[in-house]
């Protein structure tokens, strides 16, 4: 447990010595990052062999910091956040396999990667308001760069686009922490003692305090109709970085959302629940039926992590138990799951043939190409269709029967968004793998000899088609630990169940999660 | 009333460091120069003037904290300490980033008025009487009317010297028109006096009408819309280093004797904007300019192309925010606009600082004259990005916990209960806003290839140390504010 505050620290630290060895080279900086990433993800996991799941926040630090404003540093962890600590080592260190081939400005692009890993850390293990929103913070500017240096299609405006989301999010989110902060009486910035203090307030103010907390967390989480950031976002974005925008950054919008808002203002959640709840459902089916008409692979993945964070605030929104707990493991399963989705899109795929149109890929036979890329879309695609065996199917179906607890109506319109899921996966799967072979004249064309000047036009080369190199060991490595994750919790869901559900009943919790009970 | 020429000596220590030593500059100046090249005296000159700062900065511990000296005329609290080193701070490293980077043709004289300035500040944040006050105003800004046209090779610096001084001298006419009604009508001049004298006589036009005038003063010297009318050509104009002293110690200096004068002083004139409805007094004026000021300055700065220009509308919208600061002292006490302002000047030293050396190694006016600069100069590139995102409030920097204690300390004397209150909620949402143009000085400086041919950029030492200090003091800050509010709790 004692370990969990020096995931934020030593990622910082990281951070930092990746900067100076990349000043010297790329490869020292890439050992740095993976030694850091690897680091983190064992101090999660060793803090996790000594937790022992109970009803609220464990304390981990306490500190004075600014006295003025009644601001502590307050690290402190419950089930929830100690699997998305897990969640977040995991990807860190996937990501920097993923990101091995990074070249240009190496040391800077672990650097920035490593300081928002620490952000995202940092979110997760905070207490205190003030402490989560700094680190809230932290965790979107690199992103910007992030996109913008290393990216791809539209990278600028994909970069200014999702910042600029993210941080009129993080005003709302000031906003409404502030302003709960001075109606408490200005002494206190603690998340248990705001939550205290809030029954006091008139019904308007807990209404408005909960609207601005919640939109705010909830444009990061990708809800609609404030989501159009993501699939830009996303398809811009180095792979390394949509794997953390849609494996952990989405899911600090979530995570906000039920630890400040939901848990601060339960009148506001009762009064507003089936606003969001619908608002999640629109995401599941709309984001769902955008992603079955996209002709670029990145899109059809970038739609799909809207679809599925839908169901994780739908989750949420639905406020018993069953549900939200079913979303905490959503957030786990979907960050492993969209991780292995855009590594093999955006890694794997794209930069072997410089093309994620679908209708460029249905001329190449990847699956006899790139077979390890195959095997690996085919899985994450099963476990994002929510097949069973795999982490998406307890996730899916906890939400599921926890949101019929609260609304049965509300289950069987979100029901429709695993149909949808299935439609879009499997078309992607079929399209980009599996597309005609009859035709396709290998990666360097058809032989010479076989090559007679008239059939020429006939079959035409693929001109991205010509430096189809093997799948490199890091990248084997990164999607075998994503594989291994999402069938370990497939498997065995009650092990991630197990620290969620106490966590659901502290005090705190059981007053904002009565949906459904009654 | 005993008036003790001892104590008002050691009061005013650090106003007689700054001077002799701008004597000292000029006279050495004038004794040695003609033997040195114009690098060797700027360097020289330097030296003198940071030996100077070091000295005022002595000065201002020893005179220490000691209430009310000569008769009221100053005062020596925790503010005018803080104040005080916070001004011979900023003018240290604007002076620091001068050597191999400024191209003057008489150095010794730049050096001189820029302690000249540095004295009117220092004097500004102890000033604790109306007449003190307007000589320590017009102090500072006659120094900074010549520094601002002081590059007389540039038609800009002149059209920017002429303009400063157009402008602030009809400001400054506005206030000495405020202070003569003040004094009509209260037969004071210092502030304590006037404030029991307007507890006792109560709002009345003629007071409402000597308030508008000071509010106006006080818009233009802190570059607040409507009254910002100067500032982007001045800043774009002026050498660099006189705009970075106009934004930062001025800014800090200007903030702190307004605060003073507004507050402790016509604070049973202030009216009411924390809860409705809305009392009049010069809370509701200055509560206008607040909002104006933010409008204007952040969307203005949406349009700009001119890297000056931009940091003088960023400067705009920053005023707002310091001015709602200033509703706030009255409750909150001066210790989050003191925070704001402090930092504020130290993030614009430092861009400043950069714009400064990126120009004299080529040219640095257009946003894109910063292209590639992560390769002409990593260490310049990486200083950038900490002064631009602690302009834009990215915690964990100081420009983050400036803005942040402010909207606090406005949301806690008011809360949604008054218009304050919303106005506050409305710089949060333009503070988002704001983030758009600050990352488009950094995607140029980050992000963008260099133009062709662009060559590395040297960074001279004391440059170097200048940014250094500036960029850690912006880090340490932000990271620890407590002991700078503690200072005023």
């Amino acid at each position: 447990m004692n370990a969990l505050p020096f995931t934020l620290y030593v990622s910082f630290a990281g951070a930092v010595l990746a900067l100076a060895a990349g000043a010297r080279s790329a490869q020292a900086a890439r050992i740095v990052a993976l030694g850091t990433a690897l680091t983190t993800f064992a101090l999660a996991l060793w803090a996790a062999t000594d937790f022992v799941p109970a009803a609220g926040l464990q304390t981990l630090v306490n500190a004075e910091w600014i006295p003025q404003l009644g601001v502590r540093y307050h690290l402190a962890a419950d089930g929830i956040s100690m699997t998305l600590v897990v969640l977040t080592g995991l990807a860190a260190v996937v990501g920097v396999l993923f990101s091995w081939n990074i070249e240009h400005r190496t040391g800077e692009f672990f650097a920035l990667y490593l300081a928002l890993i620490g952000g995202v850390f940092g979110v997760f293990l905070s207490a205190d308001g003030f402490v989560l929103f700094v680190f809230y913070e932290i965790a979107i500017v690199p992103k910007y760069f992030l996109i913008a240096n290393w990216g791809s299609t539209n990278r600028e405006y994909g970069a200014m686009k999702l910042v600029l989301y993210s941080f009129a999010g993080s005003a709302l989110v000031m906003a409404g922490m502030i302003w709960a902060w001075a109606a408490a009486g200005g002494g206190n910035f603690g998340l248990a003692e705001l939550a205290a203090a809030a029954g006091g307030f008139s019904r308007l103010e807990q209404l408005g305090m909960f609207a601005l907390l919640f939109t705010g967390f909830a444009v990061l989480a990708g809800m609609f109709p404030f989501h159009t950031w993501a699939p830009t976002g996303h398809v811009a974005a180095p792979t390394a970085a949509s794997m953390l925008l849609a494996g952990v950054v989405m899911k600090l919008g979530a995570y906000g959302c039920l630890r400040v808002a939901m848990v601060t203002f339960p009148a506001g959640l009762e009064y507003f629940a089936p606003v969001i709840a619908w608002l999640a459902i629109i995401g599941i089916v709309y984001a769902g039926l955008v992603a079955l008409v996209q002709e670029d692979f990145k899109f059809v993945i970038g739609y799909s992590s809207v679809s599925h964070m839908g169901f994780v605030l739908l989750g949420l929104a639905a406020a018993n138990p069953v549900a939200v707990s079913g979303a905490v493991l959503q957030m786990f399963s979907h960050g492993v799951i969209a991780g292995l989705l855009f590594a093999v899109v955006g890694r794997m795929v794209y930069e072997r043939t410089h093309t994620r149109k679908l209708d460029d890929l249905r001329s190449m036979p990847l699956h006899r190409l790139l077979p390890f890329a195959a095997v690996a879309f085919v899985i994450a695609g099963l476990a994002s269709m929510g097949m069973p065996g795999f982490s998406g199917f307890p996730a899916e179906l906890t939400i599921l029967i926890g949101t019929w607890k609260t609304s049965p109506l509300w289950a069987l319109v979100a029901a429709t968004g695993v149909l949808i899921a299935a439609a879009f996966t499997l078309r992607a799967i079929q399209v980009s793998f599996f597309g005609k072979t009859d035709g396709w004249a290998g990666p360097l064309g058809p032989p010479s000899s076989e090559r007679p000047e008239a059939a020429r036009p006939a079959v035409v080369p693929s001109p991205h088609a010509h430096d189809l190199t093997p799948i490199t060991w890091p990248e084997k490595a990164g999607a075998i630990l994503l594989i291994a994750a999402m069938v370990y919790v497939g498997l065995n869901p009650d092990s991630l169940l197990d620290w969620i559900r106490p966590a659901l009943e502290s005090p705190l919790m059981r007053a904002a999660l009565t949906g459904g009970a009654s | 009333m005993t008036l003790s020429y001892a104590e008002l000596f050691r009061a005013l220590l650090p106003e007689t460091a700054l001077v002799l030593g701008a004597l000292v500059v000029l006279g050495f100046d004038l004794a040695t120069g003609r033997a040195r090249t114009g690098a060797q005296r700027l360097r020289v000159a330097t030296g003198l003037g940071l030996a100077a700062l070091l000295a005022a900065a002595y000065g201002t511990l020893a005179a220490g904290v000691g209430g009310s000296v000569f008769g009221g005329v100053l005062i020596l609290d925790n503010l005018t300490l803080a104040t005080r080193l916070g001004v011979v701070v900023l003018a240290g490293l604007t002076l620091a980033m001068l050597p191999g980077v400024a191209r003057l043709r008489h150095p010794a004289e730049y050096v001189a008025i820029v302690l000249l300035a540095t004295s009117g500040f220092t004097l500004m944040a102890a000033a604790q009487q109306l007449l003190v006050i307007f000589l320590a105003i017009e102090l500072a800004s006659l120094s900074l009317y010549i520094l601002a046209g002081f590059d007389k090779s540039k038609p800009e610096s002149a059209e920017a010297g002429l303009k400063y001084f157009l402008f602030g001298g009809m400001s400054a006419a506005f206030l000495l028109f405020g202070f003569s009604l003040l004094y009509g009508m209260t037969g004071a001049i210092d502030l304590p006096h006037i404030a029991m004298q307007i507890s006792l006589l109560g709002m009345s036009p003629l007071l409402v009408i000597a308030l508008a005038m000071i509010i106006t003063a006080f818009g233009f010297k802190a570059a607040a819309a409507p009254f910002h009318l100067w500032a982007p050509d001045v800043y774009q104009g002026a050498p660099v280093s006189a705009s970075a002293l106009i934004a930062s110690a001025s800014k800090l200096a200007g903030l702190v004797v307004f605060t003073r004068l507004l507050w402790p002083g016509l604070g049973f004139s202030a009216g009411r904007v924390m809860e409705w409805p809305i009392v009049v007094g010069w809370l509701p004026l200055v509560a206008v300019l607040a909002l104006a000021s933010m409008l204007l300055g952040n969307i203005g700065a949406l349009a700009q192309s001119n890297v000056r220009r931009l940091l003088a509308y960023s400067a705009i919208a920053h005023a707002g925010a310091l001015l709602l600061g200033v509703l706030a002292a009255g409750r909150a006490g001066p210790g989050p606009v003191f925070y704001y302002a402090a930092t504020y000047g130290l993030a614009t030293v430092g861009a400043f600082g950069v714009v400064a050396i990126v120009d004299r190694a080529g040219r640095c006016q257009d946003l894109g004259d910063l292209a590639g600069l992560f390769r002409r100069s990593p260490f310049l590139a990486g200083v950038l990005a900490i002064f631009v995102l602690s302009l834009a409030g990215i915690p964990p920097l100081a420009g983050f916990f400036g803005k942040f204690a402010v909207f606090a300390s406005v949301l806690k004397a008011g809360s949604l209960n008054g218009p304050a209150g919303w106005l506050t909620f409305a710089a949060i949402a333009l503070s988002a806003v704001a983030l758009y143009y600050y990352l488009l000085i950094l995607k140029q400086a980050l992000v963008a290839k260099p133009a062709e041919g662009a060559t590395p950029i040297a960074t001279p030492l004391p440059a170097f140390l200048a940014l250094l200090v500036s960029a850690l003091l912006i880090v340490l800050l932000g990271l620890f504010p407590a002991p700078v509010l503690e200072l005023f709790s």
